[in-house]
């Protein structure tokens, strides 16, 4: 159980650092960030896998099982599209010629 | 309940929590990137596995079914989809998260699992949040994969937008007086119709606030969305006492709101202008046409230009992600190498349809990074350049944005291509921007226009200037 203070210190403190460990990111992967992110509040998942153990009635075991599919959607295309363009990023001394 | 899978489950999440922040601090480098998306992934996973251990819990089937269902379909769609395309995809899986989170809100809620008014309220507002983030990243969506192509204004859509929200805290006011035994409606107790009706509402909101916003104000959108869903998965954290969603949720939250702003100033508008005012729509009559005449040029003199310069700046929008011209553009610059031209890029903050896309587009044509400069690295540079080019950018090089007070894009810091001996402007036709603006760059006295495709003019350059 999570006492309310801690709750708001623990979010205060999570905003800050979001905040600062983000603010040193290149512009040049914005793009990779944003959908990095994107895949870490897929975290969510673990959140509706709880409410649907919790779940009784039809429709709420139907709802939940919407929740965990999008969740998972979430999670997992989240992280193959991030890593797919964090792959695709090189240095010209690491790859002096370029494919076609 | 079992203290020893309890233990388990929170340690597990305060490592994955530790591993989120560690991937996403390793994120802040090239060089480090991949191997930090590795690292948050395996704190997901941990989270994920041991939270099947988690006491007193069923519908363990119908669980792994749903994540079967929706991991593979997201693996599967994330494994194929173009790098052109992924500002929607990013916007498809940003929206399924706050679905998700407003599906763990109506299960506490219908359920009554949630307690007191601090649980109730957050709860409320994190369903609500994520639901109006489901719906709007799936216009979002739609918008930029080009099913929904238009935008739809009426007038007084922000009042209707401000009705519906008034009505969306007041039915979410009851339901939580409700949940904490207030007797206001009909007795407290059951309250699944106004549960229902919430949800309804928000759903209806994220729509309605969507549908009214442009194409290219998408990166300001899909950045806001995204901070939109952390913050609902932060507070349904709350609502099930799981820190690891709180911090995850939170930081991305952050993370979020930075992004937002970043892009906002990138435009010089505020987050509010970008939401509430119909920007590319009304914008097209204000502007008076600059002097000048636009002036044409064949291929072969481009090639001459370009082939005997010392400094070329390449400046790509989003009209290259369009053409899909970005491995002829590299191709191009590579030739130009050849000949011991100093190439660069040069890329506004706001070029293509989310934060840094054009990065991630150069980047699949095998241009490497360090050649690639953001606008207040190469600005000063424009002046020592023999040749601007510039490839499907148009707004993000206008200079009436520092000149002409009255045109809607007056303040927005550009890239100073204006100030190069030469521009050379690949362009389909003769036609305006994304915002309807005439672009004075066009009409200067060293500017010459190359009208055609992208891709085909890119290619033919690279062959003409092989043959210098």
């Amino acid at each position: 159980m999570i006492d309310g203070f801690i709750a708001l210190y623990i979010f205060m403190l999570a905003a800050f650092t979001g905040y600062e460990v983000i603010s040193r990111v290149p512009v040049i992967l914005h793009t990779p960030l944003m959908s990095g992110s994107n895949f870490v509040h897929g975290i969510v998942l673990v959140g509706a896998m709880v409410a649907m153990g919790r779940a009784h009635t039809p429709l709420e075991i139907g709802i939940a099982f919407l929740g965990v599919v999008l969740a998972a959607g979430n999670a997992v295309g989240g992280y193959v599209v991030t890593e797919r363009m964090l792959e695709m990023f090189k240095s010209s001394k690491a790859q002096p010629k370029a494919k076609h | 309940m079992p203290i020893g899978a309890q233990s388990v489950i929170q340690a597990s999440y305060f490592v994955a929590a530790a591993l989120f922040i560690f991937g996403l601090k390793r994120m802040s480098s090239p060089k480090t990137a991949r191997g930090g998306i590795v690292w948050a992934g395996v704190g997901m996973l941990v989270a994920t596995l041991i939270t099947f251990l988690w006491p007193g819990m069923h519908n363990y089937l119908l669980m792994t079914v749903a994540i079967a269902v929706g991991g593979i379909v997201a693996w599967i769609s994330g494994k194929r989809v173009a790098m052109t395309d992924m500002p929607q995809m990013i916007a498809l899986y940003n929206g399924m998260g706050g679905g998700a989170a407003g599906a763990i809100a109506a299960v506490e809620l219908f359920a009554g699992d949630a307690h007191g008014f601090a649980q109730l309220t957050l709860g409320v507002l994190g369903g609500v949040i994520g639901a109006v983030s489901f719906a709007g990243s799936l216009i979002a969506f739609g918008k930029l994969q080009g099913i929904i192509k238009r935008s739809f204004r009426f007038r007084g859509q922000n009042y209707s937008n401000l009705v519906i929200l008034v009505a969306t805290v007041l039915v979410g006011s009851v339901v939580v007086l409700q949940g904490g035994g207030v007797d206001i409606a009909h007795g407290a107790g059951p309250m699944t119709g106004h549960v229902i009706a919430l949800f309804v509402l928000a759903l209806v909101l994220g729509l309605t606030m969507t549908l009214p916003i442009g194409g290219a104000d998408m990166p300001v959108v899909i950045s806001l969305y995204n901070a939109l869903t952390g913050l609902a998965v932060a507070f349904e954290g709350f609502v099930l006492d799981n820190a690891a969603m709180i911090i995850a949720g939170t930081v991305v939250g952050s993370a979020g709101t930075l992004l937002t702003q970043l892009m906002a100033k990138a435009m010089n508008r505020s987050l509010a202008n970008v939401l509430f005012s119909g920007f590319g729509e009304s914008a097209a009559a204000a502007a008076s046409g600059p002097a000048g005449t636009l002036k044409a040029i064949e291929t072969a003199d481009v090639a001459v230009m370009l082939g005997f310069s010392q400094k070329v700046i390449v400046v790509p929008g989003y009209g290259m992600a369009v053409a899909q011209a970005q491995h002829k553009v590299w191709e191009l610059a590579q030739a130009l190498i050849a000949r011991g031209v100093a190439v660069k890029f040069a890329i506004h903050p706001v070029a293509g349809r989310m934060p840094g896309h054009m990065n991630v587009l150069l980047a699949e044509a095998g241009v490497p990074y360090d050649l690639i400069y953001d606008a207040d690295e190469i600005n000063s540079e424009f002046e020592t350049a023999d040749v601007a080019l510039i490839i499907g950018a148009n707004d993000v090089v206008n200079p009436v944005a520092r000149t002409d007070k009255s045109s809607p894009i007056y303040g927005m810091p550009i890239l100073n291509a204006d100030k190069a001996k030469n521009v050379v402007v690949i362009k389909r036709g003769q036609g305006a921007g994304f915002s309807g603006i005439e672009n004075a760059l066009f009409y200067l006295d060293q500017t010459r226009m190359l009208y055609g495709d992208g891709q085909a003019k890119a290619a033919e350059l690279v062959q003409a200037v092989k043959a210098l």
